[in-house]
């Protein structure tokens, strides 16, 4: 299997495909033997009920938290061992489940940071900003709405325009993986329906891996959903089909019935 | 920030060069001391502001600034093959390895900005590597400026000991007693002082300057953008380190002497207190604290010698409690009051 991955063409569909992964802590498995993979340009929505383990997914794909077994492919490469930044820059850029904005830096600077193509230390003095970054930042500053926010401090903004930022800097790096970890968490039905058309006009340029609760929004996005349970794979499948499917039903109430007890 | 306080710098730069002739001699002697500490206080609000790194060992760089020039001047003032007295005394009949490149002038003059900034780098590149901030950081500093005066003390025929270095007689063929001195090396250092303002002002408004500030607000974020954080980080305290040492030079100059306790840990934590006083974040604030600091300290000691360290040790907590931002950050929120409920609501909600 693995000899097959490394031997990805450019012709494999796939951007991503995360092989046997487990994810041990102190004997606790977060993730326990997970696959999946994901075509190029292509959505996918993960859900599960809380503690499945997706926030630790992503975090194990971008490489702040190391697995135990099992391997990570981008594009036919074995990512698996590289530093944090290494895997950013072979195009993976992640969303926070809190919004990771930098709040004394303004909106513009935010997205420069994260537009910037050269992010090697030594050339990063300097004053001048690259003409091609600077329309980059101006597209994405009008595609999430904060053109007239540009000058305003991250950290003045309301919740749900952070999240909106955050979104435009994991877009602004260029990467071609988005893996975004609740967008629409804390945003209002008008908000979240925002979200889904911008996540939407994201496809095709870049493949995204979504996490979210609210069925709501996932139905919006359509594409296919992928559900987690106790860090294990449990279904594959349309919106509809896991809407309808009698395990995850069970594996969403059995919480919920739990919760309540 | 209103108009008139922007423009206020041009009344401290004439000041500041007309000093010469407005103060005594004596005034004029500490406030070049405290100026050549105000380059190591700008250090810091690249350091500490900025990158929001807590360095309580600014003292070693100082100290390694100080110990370079000095090591230069004794040895131009011996006559020739003698030894340092102090080196006499301990029965030494050589001259260190060690000591023996700072006769030459050009080496020992980069040296002053040279060594504590590549101890800076490999100090820095080594913790900041395995990803030790925050408090730990600032503990492993302290333990280092612990380290550098207990050495300095204990090595005493090589270092002078606890007396450090003395009784200088020439600079570069200047003889150091003549009555233009002290006023040469006043506007010397004013100059370095507006120097390293220019510079750190310029640095502060770079690309640089930016991805330091985002790492003090977000290292994790700003990794995951595809930064590698480390070396900006080792680049903000290499470049204290060398302002220390530029810093610590031009003081010994200034003050002809430089020993174990003007480095040690109490003096790093000083530092800290110029920087927390005048604000951290505001490059004229940092050089107002250390004069302020530092003329207060001249004034408490000199009337009650016991109470400067509680003192010391009050302002800290009063600053650091009531005034996060220092003098600048006051200054600027009442300055500021009237123009901000003039503007800054409707920018603020919304
Ligand atoms: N650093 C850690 N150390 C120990 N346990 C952890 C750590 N991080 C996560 N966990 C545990 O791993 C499990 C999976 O957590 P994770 O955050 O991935 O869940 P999630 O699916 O993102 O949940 P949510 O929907 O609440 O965000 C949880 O039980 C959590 O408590
Ligand atoms: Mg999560």
């Amino acid at each position: 299997m693995n000899a097959a991955l490394a031997n990805a063409t450019p012709a494999d569909p796939f951007i991503l495909k995360v092989d046997g992964i487990t994810v041990d802590f102190d004997g606790f498995k977060a993730i326990d033997n997970f696959s999946m993979t994901l075509e190029r340009g292509q959505l996918r929505v993960l859900i599960g009920p809380n503690g499945a383990g997706k926030s630790t997914l992503c975090d194990t794909i971008i490489g702040r938290v190391r697995a135990a077994s099992g391997h990570v492919w981008l594009n036919g490469e074995d990512i698996t061992a590289l530093p944090e930044f290494e895997i950013v820059r072979r195009g993976i850029c992640r969303k926070f489940q809190t919004p990771g904005v930098l709040p004394s830096l303004t909106v513009r600077d935010n997205l420069a940071l994260a537009a910037r193509r050269d992010r090697r230390w030594w050339t990063g003095f300097g004053h001048a900003v690259d003409a091609t970054e600077r329309v980059r930042v101006d597209e994405i500053l009008a595609a999430i709405g904060l053109e007239d926010r540009a000058t305003t401090l991250a950290g003045l903004l309301a919740h749900g325009e952070k999240q909106w930022l955050e979104i435009g800097m994991v877009v602004a790096t260029g990467a071609e993986l988005l893996l975004l970890d609740e967008p629409t968490a804390g945003m209002g039905p008008n908000e979240t329906s925002r979200t889904a058309k911008l996540i939407k006009s994201l496809l095709g340029k870049h493949a995204v891996l979504v996490i979210d609760h609210d069925m709501k929004f996932v139905e919006e996005l359509g594409g296919k959903v992928t559900v987690m349970h106790q860090g294990k794979f449990l279904k594959q499948g349309t919106v509809e089909q896991i809407r309808n499917d009698p395990d995850v039903a069970a594996v969403y109430l059995g919480r919920s019935e739990r919760e309540e007890a | 920030m209103p108009k008139y306080l922007s423009q206020l710098w041009i009344v401290a730069l004439v000041l500041a060069v007309a000093a010469p002739w407005l103060i005594s001699s004596y005034e004029l002697s500490l406030l070049g001391r405290f100026l050549a500490m105000a380059i190591l206080a700008i250090g810091l609000v690249l350091l500490w502001g900025e990158a929001g790194i807590l360095s309580l060992g600014q003292g070693v760089f100082f100290g390694l600034g100080g110990y370079a020039i000095a090591m230069h001047m004794k040895l131009v003032s011996l006559p020739e093959g003698e030894l340092p007295d102090f080196m006499m005394w301990s029965g030494l009949d050589a001259l260190p390895w060690w000591w023996v490149p700072f006769a030459n002038p050009v080496f020992a003059l980069v040296a002053v900005v040279a060594l504590p900034a590549i101890v800076g780098a490999l100090f820095s590149w080594l913790v900041f590597r395995r990803r030790i901030v925050g408090t730990y950081f600032s503990l492993i500093t302290q333990a280092l400026a612990l380290c550098f005066a207990t050495l300095l003390v204990s090595k005493q025929d090589v270092t002078g000991g606890f007396n450090g270095l003395t009784d200088f007689k020439t600079l570069f063929g200047q003889d150091l007693a003549s009555p233009g001195a002290p006023i040469a090396l006043y506007f010397v250092t004013l100059g370095f002082v507006v120097l390293a303002f220019l510079g750190a002002r310029w640095l502060i408004g770079s690309r640089y300057g930016i991805l330091l500030r985002a790492t003090r607000d977000g290292e994790n974020r700003v990794r995951f953008l595809g930064y590698n954080t480390t070396p900006y980080k080792v680049v903000a305290f290499a470049i204290a380190a060398a302002l220390a040492g530029l810093g610590g030079a031009l003081f010994t100059l200034h003050a002809g002497v430089i020993s174990p306790a003007l480095v040690g840990v109490v003096p790093s934590i000083e530092m800290i207190v110029w920087v927390a006083v005048g604000g951290r974040y505001s490059l004229w604030g940092a050089v107002a604290g250390a004069l302020i600091v530092n003329f207060a300290k001249d004034e408490i000691s000199s009337a009650l010698p016991e109470a400067w360290l509680y003192v010391l040790g009050a302002v800290f907590i009063l600053v650091v409690t009531l005034l996060p931002r220092g003098i600048a950050g006051l200054v600027r929120d009442l300055a500021g009051r009237r123009a901000l409920v003039a503007t800054k609501p409707q920018e603020v909600q919304k």
